[in-house]
């Protein structure tokens, strides 16, 4: 594999109407990285994330993904291409109701693969074994808890072993211990596979236990627009940044009330 | 990924040896698994080996695919030339398919547990009875939980929205009974009492009957997805944690809705039907006076209300089986899908029975 950046963003800015939800967010991932978009809420985290996605064309910029662009001409069929190898978990899951969370982790396999049921059925419940959900195989998604529908979610997105997984705010809600296993599993798919993550979230301890890099997002970065503050190692910008914003995220000092 | 998986079978030192090349990954196993599955059953009772030496990738469903063979051939694996990356998978993959299944009782459902769900299945229903009765009785202590403005607006969509369609259909079904009817009686000379025959059945039969299919597939399917979708949303959950009885919030205003529209729907259907009926005998050559004359001699007032006390009852019948549908849906959104169809078959279906008890008792009453 070569050393160019599994995704490259390059100045993408999102307006909605009249407001600018953010502009000039650059950043690149890295391939075998775990990459964490972090932010307070409004900041634009999962907009980013649609953007990488490509639920969600950027008003301006360039967004590259496994070397093809997603923005511009030619979009729709760089995103036909690209969206196989990349797997995503939505933040509620988005499991099909009306498919127990083995035929929804199945359904791909079945689309995309010539593997034979009995065969679709092995890979399918292994994938939920990875996540803890071997013994709830057969449920459906209105049985099961936020947590676990949210564990389910990602083993769809594992589904085809995809090189590249986007997670929006996977343990959000979750326990600690749970969390703790879901950062594990990131860290030993990301040794195991040399997946690449991007993981949207909010917690703390999960942010400074799996990610290599990090970009903070927030919604007064420009006085006219949101934007990226920060981009680094967490560990580093924790111990080391001046910015008020980043200063209360990482080490929960109040920040000196923005001025608005 | 144009290096697809494959796997030959050695024999080596009593043991059976598979080995791979190529990639593990979904997209090139698939050929593969059928002709492993059997590979591995046909070595059982050897010893099992996977040389993994010339695998050049595997992902997680490659493990899986390894760990089917396990269990497929019943043991463990010893693993030759297996980098780390794949072991640790492996590892994981096992953990979910063990190579010596644990035994599983089968589960065929036992012919007392079916008869004990069917008898919970009818106590329910019993109960359901039950409940409303003592709302009802309860209803004056508990006046505040019934909201005028609930029946009002059940009442505007059972009973007014459904007008136009009540008008239509009465009138072209008498239009048709008419017309099927008065070719064969004009033969006989008879065809005057066509008319006998179109009002005496609209009045008893068809007028209520029509009106409670039409509640039904309306108003019913509406009431069972509406109460449902609450349901699943938790909402019948939080009037109860509030104190509030659903039944008398979201069942009586419902069933008393419908007792109320259902006559007047019932009525509507007849007078249209005569029309529909006058119509076609005026084809015929029959002044309007004759028709009208025929019809007053023929039809008594017991026909009517015996037809409406009818109404009446198939519209508590399929407000009830519709809002007993709603409350008893399941989970997850096909649920409520279920609930509304389970409304429409059961309303019609009740009504239809309901009708022969009717036509039984009224012949023993001589009504």
């Amino acid at each position: 594999m070569s050393d160019a950046p599994i995704i490259r963003v390059q100045d993408a800015a999102q307006r909605f109407g009249a407001r600018t939800i953010f502009r000039d967010v650059s950043f690149t991932v890295d391939a075998g990285e775990v990459f964490v978009i972090l932010g307070g809420s409004g900041c634009g985290k999962s907009t980013v994330m649609k953007q990488l996605i490509g639920l969600l064309p950027p008003t301006a910029g360039q967004i590259e993904v496994f070397g093809r662009t997603i923005t511009g001409s030619g979009r729709e069929a760089a995103l036909r291409e690209v969206q196989r190898r990349m797997g995503v978990m939505f933040q509620s899951g988005a499991l099909f109701g009306s498919m127990s969370l083995l035929e929804n982790v199945m359904l791909p396999l079945e689309m995309f693969t010539d593997l034979p049921p009995d065969g679709r059925e092995a890979v399918a419940r292994v994938k939920l074994g990875l996540v803890g959900l071997a013994d709830s195989a057969t449920l459906m998604p209105a049985e099961i808890s936020g947590g676990m529908a949210r564990r389910a979610g990602i083993a769809r997105a594992m589904a085809l072993d995809p090189p590249l997984l986007l997670l929006d705010e996977p343990s959000a809600g979750l326990d600690p211990i749970t969390s703790a296993g879901l950062d594990r599993l990131i860290l030993d798919l990301r040794h195991d596979l040399g997946a690449t993550f991007v993981v949207v979230t909010h917690e703390l301890a999960s942010i400074l236990a799996i990610a290599d890099r990090c970009i903070m997002l927030d919604r007064n970065a420009y006085p006219d627009a949101g934007g990226a503050i920060a981009t680094g190692d967490p560990r580093v910008l924790r111990d080391t940044s001046t910015h008020p914003i980043v200063r209360a995220f990482f080490r929960r000092e109040v920040p000196v009330p923005a001025a608005v | 990924m144009t290096a697809n998986a494959g796997f030959t079978v050695e024999q080596r030192d009593g043991r059976a040896v598979f080995v791979f090349a190529g990639r593990l990954e979904a997209a090139s196993i698939g050929g593969q698994w059928r002709p492993a599955m059997r590979a591995a059953r046909h070595e059982h009772g050897h010893e099992l080996a996977f040389d993994l030496a010339a695998v050049t990738f595997c992902d997680v469903a490659g493990a899986a695919f390894l760990a089917s063979i396990e269990a497929a051939h019943g043991k463990t694996a010893e693993l030759l030339g297996a980098s780390e990356q794949v072991r640790g998978l492996l590892d994981r993959a096992r953990i979910t398919i063990p190579a010596e299944p644990k035994t599983v009782a089968a589960q065929r459902p036992h012919p007392r547990d079916v008869i004990a769900l069917a008898l919970r299945l009818m106590g329910s229903s019993i109960a359901f009875v039950g409940e409303a009765t003592v709302a009802l009785l309860r209803l004056p202590a508990h006046r505040r939980m019934f909201r005028l403005p609930d029946l009002l607006r059940t009442l505007d969509q059972a009973g007014v929205r459904s007008m136009p369609l009540v008008l239509m259909l009465g009138y072209l079904i008498g239009l048709i009974l008419a017309f099927q009817s008065a070719v064969p009686m004009r033969r006989f000379g008879a065809d005057i009492f066509v008319a006998n025959l179109v009002a005496i059945s609209l009045l008893r039969e068809l007028g209520p009957l029509l009106a409670a299919v039409i509640l039904a597939g309306r108003t019913g399917s509406a009431f069972a997805a509406e109460i449902g979708t609450m349901k699943v949303n938790e909402e019948v959950d939080a009037l109860v944690t509030m104190g509030l009885d659903p039944m008398t919030m979201l069942v009586l205003p419902r069933m008393l809705a419908a007792m109320l529209v259902m006559p007047v729907m019932a009525l509507a259907l007849d007078v249209a039907g005569m029309l529909g009926m006058a119509t076609v005998m005026r084809s015929f050559g029959f002044p309007l006076v004759t028709i009208a004359r025929q019809v007053q001699n023929w039809v008594s007032a017991a026909d009517l209300y015996g037809g409406l006390f009818k109404a009446v009852c198939f519209g508590i019948t399929v407000a009830a089986i519709g809002c007993r549908a709603g409350l008893a849906t399941g989970v997850g959104p096909r649920a409520v899908g279920l609930s509304a169809t389970a409304a429409v078959v059961g309303g019609i279906v009740a009504t239809i029975v309901l009708d022969g008890v009717f036509a039984l008792i009224f012949y023993r009453l001589k009504l």
